[in-house]
């Protein structure tokens, strides 16, 4: 068996992390154990991230990290130093109320406790971005990693279905006007 | 969790010398494995070595007749989407969209994926016995709940399995594991990287303390299989579950004959099953139902089942025989579609 652990002089200190949250830099004294999801429902109250399962199961926390979605609950926070993160809370665009997506959610009844649905706009944001669902089947493939308890799913399905063919009637329109 | 301190490495010899430093370190790459594992206690390292900053462990290198040398850190989604794999290895971008989610994927790297645990229910709950985790203190997975676990190459030890989707394509397409430590690198052959449990079942690969793996090659030869192909996963849900049964099948034909045939098992065993007795009956032979069957049963056999696992024995026959159909006829299964045809 292993000789038992030679102990280190290295300290378990909160070091100086900076990072870009939804568009404003800040610089933050994190300790190694804290997870980005607790960074910022605890130390920053932004609230609007859930803690579903804690354990990358369920969705909940999904946030993007430099623009890809991740499971906040199994990100470190100290391990975000120099990254962009969104959240719920950033997606809108400036002058926007909301972003497109949450719109479409409102307006397809794409929930119903509405604990899930953070995490499920943001994922849904990242599909449409990365440009790959095409079909109906494609859209819930790609958003199996979010969990709704509820059963809201044929209408999250439409919102996105919906958010999807805009933005790519809105590329048509601007490849045609260059 | 437990408190514990954190180093940024810059290069493959600090996360060596950091590794030499500290015994109970631990290397972090893409964290959905290791921080839910910390969560649960079941790993307490002193130490986290992140290594995501280390740019020569970032990128796929071209080789020499279209083999990939893949970098430990590039992600499993940029690698499942990169253009050279879906050509010349689709096989392996089909397994690593089989697992997990996309948010996982993002986040989960390729050394992270072949170095990642047992999902063993006894294995996570640090309040009960088990060998892999603690050497010595007994397997109840053997008497209680293990419907996920192994069926061949299991142990008195340790009747786990390897999780991992991304690690049976990988076997298939005999990929080449490259590691550096104290004394320098080595090229470890994907059949040799995971190890059936034996009497230690704690060691679930071959790479020695002090180790990190740099990356993986995929060998040019192995570009031949990219017209027949499929990696078929059984779960319990259609999407988002590890497999009972997965199966990685990679053909060279030549008209209706098979010159080379690669067949990889998921979640039967404690690393990916091959068995080369069972490849080599195709060679050069017409692919038909009845080899299918023979190859099926030269694969599985002295399979072994507990209480809650035995229908994977024949869950797996019937696996492999669609399997090889579906990759004869150069008809992969679809990730999307998931009507098994
Ligand atoms: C809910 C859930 C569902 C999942 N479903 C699936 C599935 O269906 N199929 C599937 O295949 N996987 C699945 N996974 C597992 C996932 O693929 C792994 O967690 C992931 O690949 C691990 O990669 P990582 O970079 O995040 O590793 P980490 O968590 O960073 O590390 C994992 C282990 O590897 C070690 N390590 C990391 N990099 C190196 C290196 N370069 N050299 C040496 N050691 C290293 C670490 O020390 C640690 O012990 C699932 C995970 C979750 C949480
Ligand atoms: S099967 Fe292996 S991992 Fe699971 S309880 Fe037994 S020894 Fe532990």
């Amino acid at each position: 068996m292993a000789p038992p652990a030679k102990a280190t002089s290295a300290p378990f200190h909160a070091q100086t992390v900076s990072l870009t949250l939804n568009g404003e830099n800040k610089t933050l004294q994190v300790e190694p154990w804290t997870t980005l999801l607790d960074l910022l429902r605890h130390d920053l109250r932004l609230t609007g991230t859930k803690k579903g399962c804690d354990h990358g199961q369920c969705g909940a926390c999904t946030v993007l990290i430099d623009g890809e979605r991740m499971n906040s609950c199994l990100q470190l926070a100290i391990m975000q130093d120099g990254k962009a993160i969104t959240t719920v809370e950033g997606l809108a665009g400036e002058g926007e109320d909301l972003h497109p997506m949450q719109a479409a959610f409102i307006s397809h009844d794409a929930f119903q406790c509405g604990y899930c649905t953070p995490g499920q706009i943001c994922s849904a944001v990242a599909l449409v971005n990365e440009g790959r669902a095409k079909s109906r089947d494609d859209i819930r493939e790609m958003m199996s990693g979010n969990i709704c308890r509820c059963g809201a799913y044929p209408n999250i399905v439409d919102a996105i279905e919906e958010v999807l063919a805009e933005q790519q009637s809105g590329s048509r329109h601007l490849e045609a006007a260059e | 969790m437990n408190r514990f301190s954190y180093l940024r490495a810059s290069d493959v010899g600090e996360v060596v010398s950091a590794l030499k430093d500290a015994p109970a370190a631990k290397i972090i790459a893409g964290g959905t494995n290791l921080v839910d594992l910390m969560k649960y206690n079941v790993e307490r390292p002193e130490r986290l070595i992140d290594i995501t900053h280390v740019e020569a462990l970032q990128e796929i290198i071209e080789g020499e007749n279209g083999s990939l040398r893949i970098g430990a850190l590039v992600s499993n989604s940029a690698l499942a989407y990169d253009a050279r794999v879906t050509e010349r290895f689709p096989l392996l971008s089909s397994a690593l969209l089989a697992g997990a989610t996309p948010q996982l994927r993002n986040a989960a790297t390729v050394g992270g994926n072949i170095n990642q645990r047992t999902r063993c229910y006894y294995f996570y709950d640090a309040g009960t016995p088990c060998n892999k985790r603690e050497p010595g203190t007994g397997c109840p997975a053997k008497t209680g709940l293990n419907r996920i676990h192994a069926i061949l190459g299991q142990s008195e030890a340790c009747i786990a399995t390897h999780p991992s989707d991304m690690c049976v394509a990988m076997a298939a397409l005999e990929a080449v594991v490259h590691v550096t430590g104290p004394d320098g690198e080595r090229d470890i052959p994907f059949a040799d990287y995971h190890r059936l449990p034996g009497d230690t079942p704690q060691k679930d690969n071959t790479l020695l303390d002090g180790e990190v793996v740099t990356g993986i090659t995929l060998p040019a030869s192995s570009t031949q299989f990219s017209a027949n192909y499929t990696y078929l996963k059984l779960r319990d849900r259609l999407s988002y579950a590890f497999a009972l049964v997965s199966v990685a099948v990679a053909l060279e034909k030549e008209g209706d004959t098979v010159k080379r045939a690669r067949i990889a098992l998921g979640g039967v065993a404690h690393k990916p099953w091959r068995r080369a007795e069972a490849e080599a009956l195709f060679e050069g032979k017409a692919a038909d139902s009845g080899l299918f069957a023979r190859v099926a049963d030269a694969l599985i056999d002295g399979a072994r089942g507990y209480e809650h696992n035995a229908f994977k024995i024949r869950m797996a026959r019937e696996a492999i025989i669609r399997a090889l159909e579906q990759a004869s006829a150069g008809t992969p299964q679809s990730n999307i579609d998931k009507h098994i045809v």
